[in-house]
């Protein structure tokens, strides 16, 4: 149920904006599914029943890649350039865009969408720095799809030529199968996880265009090694670029900054 | 779990074209589900029984096919089974590897049961 209207939701994504505590959103159509009654299991058994097989060859994620592309095409017309952001909850993904907006937000129009299964907490974080920012919840959903990517892009003021962060659900396994129509993928790890890590969920590293390791400032107190985790990574998905950086203490931002920027002169 | 969300994407699509194919129920959906493919399919399974229910394929068997990470090496072009993504050449011991085979995730055919003949 819906904690804001109380209308029935079944574990259907809402949109939010923070600091507007009443305004929401809620994401149906395409990711609800409606049940038929079922009104085949009656009187029919002196029917002869014929088995009839249905060729399909449908590829199961179509309709997410369909609408993916449309999604693409127009941040394509509208020259924004879009980078999804993946991780397990907690590497840091939000405490980077705190530090790298204020830094681009000088050079190009900056506009976020964050995804999350509840609260607007990331949002508000976001909305501080002073720019455009939409909360998707997803509720029961663990990852954000191309439906809710669609709806949010209504509802959040993007003006073109401008730089887009999506901040995906934090989630290491299936936010890699949903295309959101993305430029690219930027996979964040921190120094607290493991460095074993990209092995452990391949999928994830090996759809990323980007991995940043995040919380080097903490290396000197964990059993973490960077030279490992990237060789990892790299036997994932050897087109994997690399970056490391502490989103605390600024080192390595400017290398991502630099990457952004030479990523929006490419287009 | 996003193994549900894709049980109900399974199911609308099967619904979508048993619409133009006359009345009749569900009895079994052919799936193409590669080993790299970050599927579940034992979870998909137990997910796609319940999406099923009250639907046209309400009681449907799921059979599915996996095929195996097949790779094929960049440097040398020998072709060899994987299992996993950091896949190394036996050949010249190469990383650089492209996947050929095992990420398909397909819906290939639905089986009806006609009713009314
Ligand atoms: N020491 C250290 N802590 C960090 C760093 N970056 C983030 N953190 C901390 O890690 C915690 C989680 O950071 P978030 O930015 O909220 O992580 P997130 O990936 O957005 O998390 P979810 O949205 O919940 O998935 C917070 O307590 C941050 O202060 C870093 O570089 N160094
Ligand atoms: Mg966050
Ligand atoms: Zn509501
Ligand atoms: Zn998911
Ligand atoms: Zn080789
Ligand atoms: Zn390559």
């Amino acid at each position: 149920m819906c904690d804001t209207c109380g209308c029935s939701t079944e574990g259907g994504a809402v949109l939010r904006k923070p600091g507007q505590s009443g305004y929401h959103v809620h994401l149906e159509g395409d990711a609800e599914h409606h049940h038929h009654g079922a009104g085949h299991d009656h009187e029919h058994h002196h029917h002869e029943a014929a088995s009839r097989k249905v060729l399909l060859e449908q590829d199961v994620l179509q309709k997410n890649n369909l609408l993916a592309e449309r999604n693409r095409g127009y941040f394509e017309a509208r020259n924004i350039f879009v980078l999804n952001l993946l991780s397990s909850p907690g590497s840091g993904k939000t405490t980077l865009l705190e530090k790298i907006i204020p830094v681009l937000k000088p050079f190009i129009p900056v506009a976020v969408i964050e995804g999350d299964q509840q609260t607007t907490n990331d949002a508000l974080r976001i909305q501080a720095l002073g720019v455009p920012v939409i909360q998707i919840n997803t509720g029961s959903g663990c990852h954000l799809d191309a439906q809710m990517v669609k709806g949010a892009l209504a509802e959040l003021d993007l003006v073109d030529n401008s730089l887009l962060f999506i901040e995906n659900v934090g989630n290491l396994v299936c936010p890699a199968l949903f295309d959101l129509g993305e430029a690219l993928k930027v996979v964040i790890i921190s120094v607290t996880e493991g460095d074993d890590k990209p092995l452990k969920y391949p999928t994830m590293f090996h759809e990323a265009n980007l991995c940043i390791l995040n919380k080097t400032d903490l290396l000197p107190y964990v059993e973490f090694d960077p030279v490992k985790c990237r060789q990892n990574a790299l036997r994932v998905n050897h087109h994997l670029e690399w970056l490391e950086v502490s989103a605390k203490t600024g080192e390595g931002l400017e290398e991502w900054k630099r990457w952004i920027e030479t990523r929006l002169q490419r287009r | 779990m996003h193994e549900m969300s894709i049980a109900l994407s399974i199911i609308e699509a099967i619904e979508a074209k048993a619409a133009g194919e006359g009345p009749g129920r569900v009895s079994e959906v052919e799936l193409l589900v590669g080993r790299l493919a970050g599927i579940e399919t034992e979870s998909l399974s137990f997910c796609f029984e319940a999406a099923a229910k009250g639907t046209i394929a309400e009681g449907a068997r799921l059979a599915i096919e996996e095929p195996q990470g097949v790779g094929l090496c960049s440097e040398c072009a020998t072709s060899f089974p994987v299992s996993f993504y950091y896949a190394e050449c036996p050949a010249c011991r190469s990383l650089r590897v492209q996947i050929v085979s095992g990420e398909e995730f397909k819906i290939k055919s639905f089986t009806i049961e006609e009713e009314g003949k």
